[in-house]
């Protein structure tokens, strides 16, 4: 890491906790020096660690419409159309004005009818059609197939962590500069066939487009968002120490920022404890007796049904700076996440029966990038006979255990640690693979060992 | 016999080929110290005990020195669910500055730059468990820091030339760090066994022995084959229960609280089990599934089922022809 | 592995014999395929000793190194081996017919057509395990670079003539073997494993003779209690009696048998050595030759069992017929073939030791188009498999109740009937996803309208779909004939497309961008030397093991 985080507060990381700390000059710091690296530097690339929350968004906003306004139009890569979409939206949002180009696929429904009511988006399948706008948004996909064009001088890669080295490898000749922006906990891009062949190799298609940009070029500067602005301060010591180990951040808010209340009091089952244990820690664990359940436990499903149905029954309020008074917790305020999609299926239609609707179920995989007030996540291993390298994947937990501005609650079987204990972790080694960190296995004990400190079990 | 002949060359003329592969590998531009610069210290002693201690020792002077040491199996000792176990190093290098590296010498290839991701995995581990014990050793020098990248030596392609690479071992030594202190000491498993059992192979029968083994529980799977002598009886007894596990821990996954074949068989085919349990809908509907997709290929005379009833005249004839041929 | 496979081996467990996985054979079976029966040298990581190679079941031909260490030998052996596998090749490269190819014009960029030979068929190569799928790479890594004294007079140790091609061909196919659904070279235990569920675990099914035990175990003997045997039993000298199908073999082969003849042929031959052309020296020739006999016979007696497994194993899989879209995969494997003939034939120098990055990313992502391609063409082959993806919601199948004409809101209408269906099945369905049928054999596809639960009571509603068809009805406002579904067909629909789009193109090796390193040799991070030596010899030592 480079001059920012070098000057920055936040590489003494958060265990410092200096009273002078102040989270908006040391995130103002960042983004001030990632700009004139982007803008005024000498490198053909600028690479930016963002952790969960820190304002990835809200760079990629910023960046683009900077480099527009200094007259040097711009491609943007994302990696799913619904990435590309919101944007778009945003960036329409902020500058109206601003002449931005969709460039979508051939499919039906390409792009989300939204942006139809957005007068100055243009939308095209050719990217011909979209020659001379400020700004050009894609995916990754759909720029591999563009060709024939002049190439940008400029391009802004957003999250380049989730995108693999061989989709990198079929845009980057549309661009002669590139901002590349993600966030290195979160799940990594995979093959369904083997690649270790290539392990090791710089150029490995099937490793993170990151990781080869740097093998290649390591003198490029690379920043890091040193503060979250989603996490509350309960939350970002657990998620920098499990997932960050050697790239600490903070939370941008203190202990006493953020608030969860109730206006109705605990009936005390095993939900309303939990919940208020999480109101008052911003952690809770919810403990199912230890059995071995199918991956729908019918038990453990309706137990994270429950207690998304007393969080909006007991009117659930959150106070935080955005607003001076405190806010309802609305079902669309809520998330609830799984590790797999049967398991998600289960939970809607538990959800469904108790009468609730509009709360966001979905896997890991589904929930990358979004925010909610408060989660409830059943725990990838609850329940299960074995541990696999899926399920200790360690982007997956990471993903689940940091989408909150408030709250998580984590639905569980006794009997993990154990569980873990008799699978340890064996994983191969590549010669020559940068190590991602940290290890899946540990960072499952450690986020166990913290989560267990706010232990409600299902019987009082 | 290979792999020691390979280790006894890497280490030749005081270490200057492996001083050589270290400078390359970790000190970027600084060129690796003379022969005569590197000392190579005596660590031979009488028992552990003094083995452990002479290799602190050698250790505190060579930091103390500022010099270069090559330390040739070194005895370190490390507490392991509460006793001491002795570990020993192919080497450990203490660098001018202080710094300590652990070098792995093995005898599988590194062919163009790659090596067998299994056995550099078991390397990193085993290299892990040397820095936390050297770490212990360095906790009392002045000066000393342990290297968490270990220097990790095989033969080159098809020669036994050494080629040498950097393995960082940061992970390993987290999940070490967490197991070891995890580990349940042996007072207490040696607690929990009946009274009398010993295992003491100079004092007891066969027929103890057995009854020693049958009573400690078995946690078998099929991955205890290649690392474990008990696995065969170990296999037998899991066999004997019907554990599913002896068709690999995968399996597991989706049968819930099922643990038997009897116990799924029974679920799957309506004998038993509870249709509102999700494991048991599944296993119907999987059971349905597949006898359906049977059934459709058997009417269309696929000889699939007939190969293994031993009834499908193709397969039955070719199973006569060929049995006597199939194994001595 | 699916809940449907489980199943199978629970009750394979039960029932004492091996269950089917497959109702139809996924693979191409030659009608004269290559077996190779390698074996290596325990403790010299690969050094080979001994193999059984041929296309004739009752007369493999026997080749082994009385001496793993002696380079000579050892090339002896690797020559011999191209003497034995070569040949095989070029019978099958010199059958061609025209076939055209889609190539890019250098001079005006545009995709044409031109006419190229295709190989009519293809050598197959055919060895116990996947550890012997590795070996045969190693076996190619380790001689494509060699030099023959030939190509360079000045070589140290001169390879036999043929060797360095055997190299390319051996690494060609071990590379193809990474290609899923490709069948030019195939282990048998991959084979095998893939056509039926043992009751025993992946990882003893890596075991032929076990593996063999459960499918077709000898008469009167179960299959669990024949495995058993085939893993443990050993005779009076505490030999195998079903030895491991190799590369490495059994330690107490290694100690008891093997160790001793080496040295028997040692001392034979330093005895030879001494007596020079004494008068002794034709009776130590005599005690060489036999010591090399035994040799030979220790090594054809636990190579043969293996050899007589892979064509046991092999009679058992042509058994199953061969599946309807497995020609399609083998096309492609013979145009892997003919390619990589006429590589050679145009004398391009033996593929790198290293892929450059375009390469990599080019075989990678045709590796996964291959892959996607083999799950949806095993699907649609085979009702087992398809079964399988009903289980997981990525098929159904259905019967019509009921079609209804509609059209496109274009300005010509183009026929959008919606077609209702009743299934017992459970698709993960939203609005909007397609789906997949197919008709005469080309896929034809349909979108999701709705599940038709809101409109009738809920019992009766539920696996009642709407689908709304798409495509392939002809171009009139009027469907073809035959192209819509009529009340009371049954479908089988699918949720994944039955055919597989190619990727991207990449750019050329030559025009590689600064993300990742700049065109071949051009990275700074390589060393001039190293891009010298893409193509040279490995260097070479006194204790080579290859």
């Amino acid at each position: 890491m480079t001059d920012t985080t070098a000057s920055s507060p936040a590489t003494s990381g958060p265990a410092t906790g200096r009273a002078a700390f102040d989270p908006g000059a040391a995130a103002a710091r960042a983004t001030d020096a990632i700009l004139r690296d982007t803008l005024h530097g000498t490198h053909r690339g600028v690479v930016v660690d963002s952790p969960p929350g820190a304002g990835k968004s809200t760079l990629v906003v910023r960046a683009a419409r900077e480099l527009a306004a200094a007259g040097r139009p711009l491609m943007v890569v994302a990696q799913t159309n619904a990435q590309v979409d919101d944007l778009v939206a945003r960036l329409a949002e902020k500058d109206p004005e601003l002449p931005v180009g969709r460039l979508h696929s051939n499919d039906p429904d390409p792009y989300d009818k939204a942006l139809d009511a957005l007068p100055n988006v243009r939308k095209s399948a050719k990217a011909a059609d979209l020659a001379g706008l400020d700004v050009v948004i894609s995916t990754a996909a759909k720029w591999a197939h563009v060709q024939g064009v002049e190439p940008w001088r400029h391009a802004i890669v957003d999250e380049a962590y989730q995108m693999r080295s061989d989709a990198l490898l079929a845009v980057a000749g549309l661009f002669e500069r590139a901002l590349f922006v993600g966030d290195p906990g979160q799940l990594d891009p995979f093959s369904v066939v083997g690649a270790d062949q290539w392990a090791g190799l710089s150029y490995d298609p099937s490793a993170s487009a990151v990781s080869t940009l740097l093998a290649h070029n390591p003198e490029l500067p690379q920043h890091r968002l040193p503060v979250s602005w989603r996490l509350p301060a309960s939350a970002a010591p657990l998620v920098s120490d499990a997932f960050y180990p050697y790239t600490p951040f903070r939370s941008g808010t203190g202990h006493g920022d953020r608030g969860l209340t109730f206006g109705v009091p605990s009936d005390g089952s095993g939900p309303d404890r939990v919940l208020d244990e999480a109101a008052a820690s911003g952690w809770g664990l919810l403990e199912l007796p230890a059995r071995r359940t199918p991956r729908t436990d019918p038990e453990a499903v309706r137990a994270v049904a429950l207690v998304v149905r007393r969080m909006l029954d007991r009117g659930g309020a959150a106070t935080s700076e955005r607003s001076p008074g405190p806010v309802p917790v609305t079902a669309d305020r809520i998330a609830v996440g799984t590790a797999h999609r049967d398991q998600a299926a289960a939970v809607r239609a538990a959800l469904a029966e108790l009468g609730v609707s509009g709360v966001a179920v979905d896997t890991a995989n589904r929930l990358q990038g979004r925010e909610f007030d408060v989660t409830v996540v059943l725990h990838p291993l609850s329940g299960r006979p074995d541990a696999t390298a899926f399920h200790l994947e360690t982007g997956r937990l990471c993903v689940l255990a940091s989408r909150h501005r408030h709250a998580c609650v984590v639905v569980c079987r006794a009997g993990v640690a154990e569980l873990l204990d008799e699978h340890p972790s064996t994983e191969p080694v590549r010669l020559g693979v940068t190590v991602k960190f940290p290890d899946g296995w540990e960072a499952n004990h450690s986020v166990l060992a913290r989560l267990s400190e706010h232990r409600v079990s299902w019987q009082p | 016999m290979r792999g020691n002949a390979f280790e006894a060359k890497v280490k030749a003329d005081g270490g200057t080929e492996l001083m050589r592969l270290l400078s390359e590998r970790l000190s970027g531009q600084s060129p690796p110290p003379a022969s005569g610069e590197v000392l190579v210290p005596d660590l031979s002693a009488a028992g552990p005990e003094g083995r452990t201690a002479r290799t602190a020792l050698a250790l505190r002077e060579a930091t103390e020195a500022r010099a270069w040491a090559l330390l040739d199996h070194p005895l370190l000792a490390l507490e392991v669910a509460g006793s001491p176990a002795y570990l020993e190093p192919d080497a450990v290098v203490v660098r001018p500055d202080g710094r300590w590296t652990v070098v792995e010498i093995k005898s599988f290839p590194m062919i163009d730059g790659s090596a067998d991701a299994a056995k550099v995995g078991a390397a990193a581990r085993q290299a892990a468990v040397y820095v936390l014990a050297l770490e212990r050793v360095a906790l009392h020098t002045a000066g000393a820091e342990v290297a968490d990248r270990v220097l990790l030596v095989c033969p080159k392609d098809f020669s036994n030339l050494p080629a040498a690479s950097v393995v960082d071992v940061r992970k390993q030594l987290s999940v070490t760090r967490r197991q070891l202190a995890r580990l349940t000491r042996i007072e207490d498993i040696a607690a929990g066994l009946p009274e009398g059992t010993t295992f003491d192979l100079g004092h007891c029968s066969g027929e103890e022995l057995t009854a020693a083994v049958e009573s400690v529980a078995a946690a078998y799977a099929p991955e205890c084959l290649s690392a474990c002598e008990l696995a065969f009886h170990c296999r037998h007894r899991a066999r004997a229960e019907g554990a599913v596990e002896t068709l690999g821990r995968g399996v597991r996954g989706e049968l819930g609280g099922l643990t038997t074949v009897g116990a799924v068989l029974a679920a799957a085919h309506g004998g038993a089990g509870d249709p509102a349990d999700p494991t048991v809908s599944a296993l119907r509907r999987a059971a349905a599934l597949r006898a359906e997709a049977l059934a459709a290929a058997g009417a269309s005379g696929a000889p699939a089922d007939g190969a293994v009833d031993g009834s499908g005249p193709a397969v039955s004839a070719i199973g006569s022809a060929n049995e006597a041929v199939t194994c001595r | 592995m699916s809940l449907i496979s489980t199943l199978a081996r629970l009750e394979a467990v039960e029932s004492g014999r091996a269950r089917p996985l497959a109702t139809v054979r996924h693979r191409r079976i030659s009608d004269e395929p290559l077996v190779l029966v390698p074996l290596t040298t325990a403790g010299e990581a690969g050094a080979p000793l001994g193999a059984l190679v041929g296309t004739d079941r009752d007369a493999p031909r026997l080749l082994t190194v009385a001496q793993p260490r002696d380079r000579d030998l050892r090339f002896a052996f690797l020559g011999e081996l191209a003497e034995a596998v070569l040949p095989y090749l070029d019978t099958y490269a010199e059958v061609i017919e025209p076939a055209e190819r889609n190539e890019t014009d250098p001079e005006t960029g545009k995709r044409v057509k031109v006419e190229v030979e295709l190989c009519v068929d293809a050598p197959q190569l055919i060895v116990p395990s996947r550890p012997g799928i590795d070996f045969v790479r190693l076996l190619g890594r380790s001689m494509r670079f060699r030099r023959t004294a030939e190509d360079d007079p000045d070589t140290p140790y001169p390879a036999p003539p043929r060797v360095p091609l055997l190299g390319r061909w051996l690494t060609h196919y071990g590379e193809r073997a990474r290609v899923p659904g490709s069948s030019l070279l195939l282990a048998a235990t991959d084979l095998l494993n893939r056509h039926w569920a043992t009751g025993q675990s992946s990882l003893e099914d890596q075991h032929l003779g076990a593996l063999l035990a459960w499918i077709d175990p000898p008469e009167g003997v179960s299959g669990a209690e024949a495995a058993l045997r085939a893993e443990l039993d050993r005779d009076r000298g505490g030999q195998l009696r079903c030895p491991p199908a190799g590369p490495a073999t059994d330690p107490a082969f290694d100690n008891r048998l093997l160790a001793p003849a080496i040295e028997g042929y040692d001392r034979a031959r330093q005895a030879l050595a001494a007596a020079e052309d004494g008068p002794g020296a034709e009776e130590q020739l005599a005690r060489l030759s036999a010591a090399e006999r035994d040799i030979r016979e220790l090594l054809a007696g636990v190579m043969r069992p293996t050899w007589d497994a892979v064509w046991h194993g092999l009679d058992l899989l042509r058994a199953l017929p061969e599946g309807e879209r497995v020609a399609d995969r083998w096309t492609r494997d013979r145009w892997s073939f003919t390619g990589h003939r006429d590589r050679v034939r145009a004398g391009e120098p033996p593929q790198p030791r290293l892929d450059d990055a375009v390469t990599a990313a080019q075989k990678l992502a045709s590796r996964e188009t291959a892959q996607a391609q083999l799950e949806a063409q095993e699907a649609l082959d085979d009702p087992l498999v398809f079964a399988g993806r009903r289980l997981s919601g990525e098929a159904f199948l259905s019967e019509v109740t009921e079609v209804v004409m509609a059209y496109s809101e274009s300005k010509r209408p183009s026929p959008r009937p919606l077609v209702t269906v009743r299934t017992d099945d459970r698709p993960h369905l939203e609005a909007g996803t397609k789906v997949f049928r197919s008709l005469d054999g080309k896929p034809q596809s349909a979108e999701f309208v709705r599940s038709s639960a809101e409109d009738a009571d809920d019992n009766d509603a539920d696996g009642v779909l709407v689908l709304r068809l798409t495509d392939r009805m002809g171009r009139g406002k009027e469907p073809a004939p035959g192209s819509v579904p009529e009340k009371g067909d049954r479908i089988a629909w699918t949720l994944f497309e039955h055919d597989q789009r190619g990727g991207p193109k990449l750019p050329d090796p030559e025009e590689t961008p600064w993300t990742h390193g700049g065109p071949p040799g051009a990275d700074d991070a390589t060393p001039p030397h190293a891009r010298a030596e893409a193509h040279a010899p490995d260097p070479v030592t006194e204790e080579d093991f290859l």
